[in-house]
């Protein structure tokens, strides 16, 4: 029961104070996981978060899972799930819906649209992000053989996004492996 | 059935969203403004903006709030398990099979090669938003937020909660 509430707290806080997605509350998981309740060590965690970054799906709900199913079992797995979604999903509901009600007013209306020019920076920092990410992890070469063939595939053909991500996670798995000498 | 379309619609962005929850940002618009309809872009870009702006997870916010606007509480629920569900189900399951391959470079290199397409996904849906904000408030406007913005979260490293809230109140009194 103890390990229950632990596990509650310790994904309630870094859901809580996880600004900017779930890649960002990774560090505040390791904290609470690693430092403070000792449910894992540095490496388990390590390899934890490696093997969930292989894997498709936001990142945290994946640890939450899989880190409170090892510590808690199923009980644990669902406690550290409700932890982590739970308290966002809830604030998140009542913040629209409240805003909802008020969209008839000039001054909500203009508020819809003073947003939009805000969310086109974030997503355009979003996009750097990833440029530097794909950069970083394939170098120059691959990076931008890559790039050009998923705008090929998404702005000209238009194809379901599903197909290229399909198609990208064949060839990293049936490509030869020799050539950059990755190992 | 809509709460078979809101499974499928939250299934295919947990399911291929690739590098966590903000990769998946783009399939969601996908699947919930192109293909269902549920929203317009506008409409869509007040949802990430305060998602953006709430703390936690990104995708499940989304998710949990488009459920709850299409199908209630049995909606957000529903678009919850879609995006949570199987990439964990396959987390459980497949963890000792790649932590037994987690040295091979082909398991290394899968999450590395679908980088550049969610980068061209990402960059499609920037072009819409400034093209949504130019269709809405002009040229001059959108150039002025836009730099404002940008300036605000990426020089001056404000919290994005308040960027949001002074585009709020900037949009509520001018525009």
């Amino acid at each position: 029961m103890a390990r229950q509430k632990e596990i509650f707290i310790a994904f309630f806080r870094s859901g809580i104070l996880g600004f900017g997605g779930g890649p960002s509350s990774i560090p505040l998981v390791k904290k609470e996981v690693v430092d403070i309740y000792k449910m894992m060590t540095d490496e388990e965690f390590a390899d934890v978060l490696a093997i969930g970054n292989t894997l498709p799906g936001p990142i945290i709900t994946k640890m939450a899972g899989y880190i409170g199913y090892r510590v808690g079992g199923w009980i644990g797995l669902i406690n550290a799930l409700f932890a982590t979604i739970l308290p966002t999903v809830i604030l998140m509901i009542l913040f629209l819906t409240t805003l909802n009600q008020f969209k008839g007013f000039d001054f909500v209306k203009g508020m819809t649209n003073g947003v939009v020019p805000v969310v086109a920076v974030m997503l355009g920092v979003l996009t750097w992000d990833f440029l530097k990410k794909s950069k970083n992890a394939l170098g120059w070469k691959i990076g931008s053989i890559l790039l050009f063939a998923s705008i090929i595939g998404i702005l000209i053909l238009q194809l379901h996004p599903g197909i290229i991500i399909g198609s990208l996670l064949a060839v990293a798995l049936l490509l030869p492996v020799k050539k950059e000498g990755n190992e | 059935m809509i709460y078979i379309q809101i499974f499928l619609a939250f299934f295919y962005p947990g399911i291929l969203g690739y590098g966590g929850g903000p990769a998946s940002i783009p399939l969601i618009e996908h699947e919930v403004v192109d293909k269902y309809g549920w929203m317009t872009t506008t409409e869509f870009s007040e949802v990430l903006a305060l998602g953006n702006a709430l703390p936690g997870p990104i995708a499940t916010k989304m998710a949990g709030y488009i459920g709850y606007e299409v199908g209630g509480i049995f909606g957000a629920i529903v678009a919850l398990l879609a995006t949570v569900g199987p990439s964990l189900l396959a987390m459980l399951i497949l963890l000792n099979i790649l932590y037994r391959f987690r040295q091979s470079p082909r398991v290394e290199r899968l999450s590395s090669f679908v980088l550049p397409a969610i980068a061209v996904l990402l960059a499609e849906m920037t072009f819409d938003f400034v093209k949504t904000s130019y269709d809405m408030i002009g040229f001059i406007a959108s150039i002025l937020l836009i730099i404002g913005a940008y300036v605000a979260l990426e020089k001056l490293k404000i919290h994005p909660a308040y960027v949001v809230m002074i585009g709020l109140i900037i949009g509520g009194l001018f525009l």
